[in-house]
């Protein structure tokens, strides 16, 4: 065993770089409104973590972290935020009195204690490396190998019976289960729906509207947008409107209405008003 | 350079990933940033392997990536039958539990 | 004197107890399906109870016979048998409850004859007498004391028996209240006794009663004392007897004049071993009893309700036989004697009172009466031989054993021994005058009756124990005192009576009493008889006869004494109860509320607070490894 292995200068460089990258990556994810781009963000921070483990002889798992973890968990995040959706918890407004200001000073705090500790405490570390466990003809993975399967041998069946706990909770938690013959018919729908104040089926797109997403809520005849379009869990989206004509005083003749392309004022009764 | 910058570095982004939990509503984000806490903790748990010499930290850190997959399925569905009930995926919401 | 145990029908005379008993559970249980012979049953079970102590008394033969009956209470040291005792002195007892108790239950059933509660009424009465032969047949102080209770139950029963009238159930409590006082006493007695010689039955504690310390003694004798002043009405516990007059007629007949309030009198004389070592208690009950009598006659002659000045009469008379049992040895027999016969023309008193009220639809005040002798003559020459055998009109009853208790206060030879004497023979001449004065108020003179009232003699069924009554009244003191002497009946229990050294002659003693009983009835006739009798009580009237009026200011002084500080005592702890100790615990546990449910604030249900707090310890316990560490 070498007791001091010295770092190189590619390794420095490596860190120099990246550490930065993972930081940038880190602060976006917390710092974006929109969760897509948190998840962006993350990808980012973890990829500068594999290249980490890759270039601290661990190259399996630099390897397992990139394709687990930016792989299968992280798309695995974006499925779910595709399920759900934006919504309101995105908003940057803070709800909690005081909140913000005490996880950034505590988080200061935890930061300079437990780093400064770090620091304090490794300042003399020696460096073994690994070369005396692989490299040559033992590689990595069987270094890994040979350790995880002898002296972890128990955690890693442990391990398996936690996968398949956690794959069958999944499943419990996210299946819906109907009773045949609980789904209400066309018939009893349509019964509940006239029993309701409401009839007629919701509003689609306005009839000037360029766009028909769920996200687009439907217009009024005067321009205003129908609250009861809007979709659950979707900012209303601002809709991209098609020159209309301004009012009736103006509507001498049908040529004359379909003849102005200035969109209406918004401060003029009749006009749009959000 | 030496390994305490890794581990440095390790700290900071542990505490950023707990400061994002204490900020972020957004229960998936607040994931994300457990997830981002995990994987600080897997850094220095193979800087600390490089540092000894064996690969224990790296079977370590192994196993933390299989408990951070299974949490993050179970977690996952979790929000999702949350967002069924109650339209809302904002971990506030979900408060029912109090005084 | 040894006592034998019980043979033939002594042993059975548990039976004397029982059967009263008996009968007011089924009248009490039986509900309305007894409501038609209720009455029959009450009156038969102190007749049969009559019958039995009588052929007991005869075969008792001046023994003292101990009849036991089971264990009553057997704890640690305390081994109390139940058993009674059956004795000259409780047979004369049982024989004047139960055959006074038997007429009085005949005249209730003409007298209750329409009150819809009559079988209730019934039922009480039996549970007194049952109480009350308890009272005078136990063995022990524990049986005494629950037959003691027993009787201050049925009085307060009995007392609120109209118990819709307001002034009835005040008095009631009155009476209960007062009573405790008594009975605390006799209670400290009780357990005086056991704490010093670790038995309460009669022959044990007189048996060691010689060993004790003089105060421990005296402070026995002036406990039971106390027992004896709340139960008999005596100073200064005197103020609720006449109260108690708002009991039905036969119940101030038998349970306020010619039993219970004796009750007092028996006590004392059952310790006459106790008081015999006590000097002090003794003197202490010579005091009580002459403060008393003074105190009943002087309040006697200034009241207008008839029942009242009976009451004030009974006061005065007990205090007379607590002022023979004070006088020791020699008063034991006459104070005794006094009591029976007063038991017989005390409560033909009430009886015919009652009679009275009868015929004057319950009306009381005597203002309103007069010229009553002409419409009821049984009442009236009844009534009249009671009161003549009261004032102690010569020959009569009052007069043999009245004259007795003067004479022995007499005995005593010193100062004390004439002042005793004098005061008995002024409340003498008072006792004649107003007597004399109801009389003259009730049956002579002009009728003053309220408009719409028509007198009218009372039924036989109430009538005959009128004349009997009255027959005892004139008799008793001829055959208690001479004929079949009481003195040699109670030896067993007294010892052999000495000869008395008379300072005084008896003869010169009777003439005097005469002469002031005499110049008591010429006064009252001076003042009532010659002269029309106001209806309404004259309001410009002396300092005297207005604290007369008051009974000597006997419950102002309670009031004033008691009843104020007490009141003010209850309304302090109220405060400090309220404040000071509700606010206590009222602060305490608001303050760990109000603490708690600020606490509880803090659990929000926001997941993100509680990450924070999460995060807060992390930072704790980081700098504290960090600062161990440095350090």
């Amino acid at each position: 065993m070498n007791p001091d292995v010295v770092i190189g200068t590619g390794e420095a460089v490596v860190f120099w770089v990246l550490g930065p990258i993972a930081l940038a990556g880190a602060l976006g994810m917390v710092l974006s409104r929109n969760a897509v781009h948190s998840a962006l963000w993350l990808v980012n921070t973890m990829l500068a973590l594999g290249v980490f483990y890759v270039v601290q002889e661990a190259p399996f798992l630099g390897a397992v972290q990139i394709i687990v973890y930016t792989g299968a968990i992280m798309i695995l995040f974006l499925f779910v935020l595709m399920l759900v959706g934006r919504d309101s918890s995105d908003s940057v407004v803070e709800t909690l009195r005081g909140q913000r200001v005490a996880a950034i000073v505590l988080g200061l705090g935890f930061a300079g204690l437990v780093g400064a500790g770090v620091a304090r405490a490794t300042q003399d570390l020696p460096v073994t490396g690994l070369a005396g466990v692989q490299g040559g003809e033992t590689s990595n993975i069987e270094a890994i190998a040979e350790v995880l399967f002898t002296r972890y041998l128990l955690a890693f069946e442990v391990t398996s019976a936690l996968l398949i706990t956690a794959a069958v909770g999944a499943m419990v938690l996210a299946h819906i289960e109907r009773d045949a013959g609980t789904r209400p018919t066309q018939k009893e729908l349509s019964r509940a729906r006239f029993l309701t104040d409401r009839p007629q089926t919701l509003p689609g797109p306005g009839v000037y509207a360029r766009g028909n997403s769920v996200a687009a809520p439907a217009l009024l005849p005067d321009g205003r947008l129908a609250e009861d379009s809007f979709a659950t869990g979707i900012e209303p989206q601002e809709i991209e409107q098609m020159p209309r004509p301004t009012g009736r005083a103006e509507l001498g003749s049908p040529d004359a209405a379909l003849g102005t392309l200035d969109p209406a004022p918004s401060d003029t009764p009749g006009g749009r008003d959000r | 350079m030496s390994l305490t910058h890794y581990l440095v570095l390790a700290a900071i982004l542990f505490t950023i990933g707990a400061v994002g939990v204490l900020v972020r509503r957004n229960a998936i984000v607040v994931f994300m940033c457990v997830e981002l806490m995990l994987n600080s903790v897997n850094l220095t748990l193979v800087t600390f392997a490089r540092a000894s010499g064996t690969v224990d930290g790296q079977v370590m850190a192994f196993f933390v990536m299989v408990v951070a997959a299974a949490e993050v399925v179970v977690g996952l569905a979790i929000i999702m039958s949350l967002f069924r009930t109650r339209r809302s995926a904002s971990v506030d919401d979900a408060n029912l539990l109090k005084y | 004197m040894e006592t034998v145990p019980a043979d033939g029908l002594i042993a059975a005379s548990w039976l004397l107890i029982a059967l009263p008993l008996a009968g007011a559970a089924v009248l009490l249980l039986g509900g309305r399906r007894t409501d038609r012979w209720g009455h029959l049953l009450g009156t038969g079970t102190v007749v049969a109870a009559f019958l039995v102590g009588l052929l007991c008394t005869l075969q008792l033969d001046g023994r003292r016979v101990d009849v036991d009956l089971f264990t009553f209470v057997s704890t640690g040291s305390l081994d109390v048998q139940a058993g009674l005792l059956f004795d000259p002195l409780s047979a004369v007892f049982v024989l004047l409850i139960t055959g006074v108790g038997a007429l009085i239950h005949v005249y209730s059933i003409g007298y209750m004859a329409h009150d819809p509660r009559r079988r209730r009424f019934f039922a009480y009465l039996n549970l007194f007498v049952a109480a009350m032969l308890l009272l005078v047949l136990g063995d022990n102080f524990v049986a005494l004391y629950v037959g003691w209770e027993g009787v201050g139950l049925a009085s307060y029963l009995l007392i609120a028996f109209w118990h819709e009238r307001p002034s009835a159930a005040t008095a009631a409590k009155k009476a209960f209240i007062m009573n405790r006082v008594g009975d605390v006493g006799l209670a400290l007695a009780i357990f005086l006794m056991f704490a010093q010689l670790g038995t309460v039955s009669y022959d044990g504690v007189f048996g060691a009663v010689g060993t004790l310390a003089a105060g421990t003694v005296t402070a026995i004798g002036l406990l039971l004392l106390l027992g004896a002043c709340g139960k008999s009405g005596q100073f200064p516990l005197q103020a609720w007897l006449p109260d108690a007059m708002e009991g039905p007629t036969p119940v101030s007949a038998l349970i306020h004049a010619a039993t219970m309030v004796t009750a007092g009198v028996y006590l004392i004389a059952r310790s006459a071993p106790i008081y015999d070592e006590t000097p002090t208690a003794r003197a202490a009950v010579l005091a009580v009893g002459a403060i008393t009598l003074l105190i009943g006659a002087i309040a006697g002659c200034a009241q207008d309700d008839i029942k009242k000045v009976l009451a004030y009469s009974t006061v005065s008379q007990i205090g007379y036989m607590f002022l023979a049992v004070g006088l020791g040895p020699v008063g034991y027999v006459a104070g005794l004697a006094h009591l029976l016969t007063h038991g017989f023309f005390k409560a033909g008193l009430f009886l015919g009172a009652g009679s009275v009220m009868h015929a004057m639809d319950d009306a009381v005040d005597m203002r309103r009466f007069g010229g009553l002798a002409s419409k009821m003559k049984v009442t009236f020459v009844t009534f009249g031989l009671g009161y003549l055998a009261l004032i102690g009109f010569p020959f009569l009853s009052g007069f043999y054993t009245k004259d007795a208790i003067i004479e022995a206060a007499f005995d005593r030879g010193d100062g004390w021994g004439y002042l005793l004497g004098g005061v008995a023979i002024l409340a003498a001449g008072l006792t004649a005058f107003y007597m004399t004065r109801l009389m003259l108020m009730t049956f002579s003179g002009r009728p003053r009756w309220e408009p719409g009232v028509h007198p009218h003699e009372s039924p036989t069924v109430m009538t005959a124990p009128m004349v009997l009554l009255a027959v005892g009244s004139v008799l008793a003191g001829f055959l208690l005192v001479v004929a079949f002497p009481l003195e040699s009946w109670l030896t067993p229990v007294f010892g052999e009576p000495e000869e008395a050294e008379h300072v005084v002659a008896p003869l010169v003693v009777s003439v005097l009493v005469t002469v002031v009983m005499a110049l008591g009835v010429l006064t009252a006739w001076l003042f009532v008889g010659r002269r029309e009798v106001p209806v309404t009580a004259p309001v410009r009237v002396s300092p005297v006869t207005r604290a007369a009026r008051r009974a000597l200011y006997a419950d102002a002084v309670n009031e004033s004494v008691f009843m104020r500080p007490g009141q003010w005592l209850t309304r302090a702890l109220v405060f400090v109860d309220n404040r000071g100790v509700d606010g206590a615990v009222n602060g305490l546990a608001a303050t760990l509320g109000g603490s708690s449910s600020r606490l509880g604030r803090t659990q929000t249900g926001f997941v993100r607070s509680y990450a924070l707090s999460m995060l807060g310890g992390a930072v704790v316990v980081a700098g504290a490894l960090l600062a161990v560490t440095a350090g």
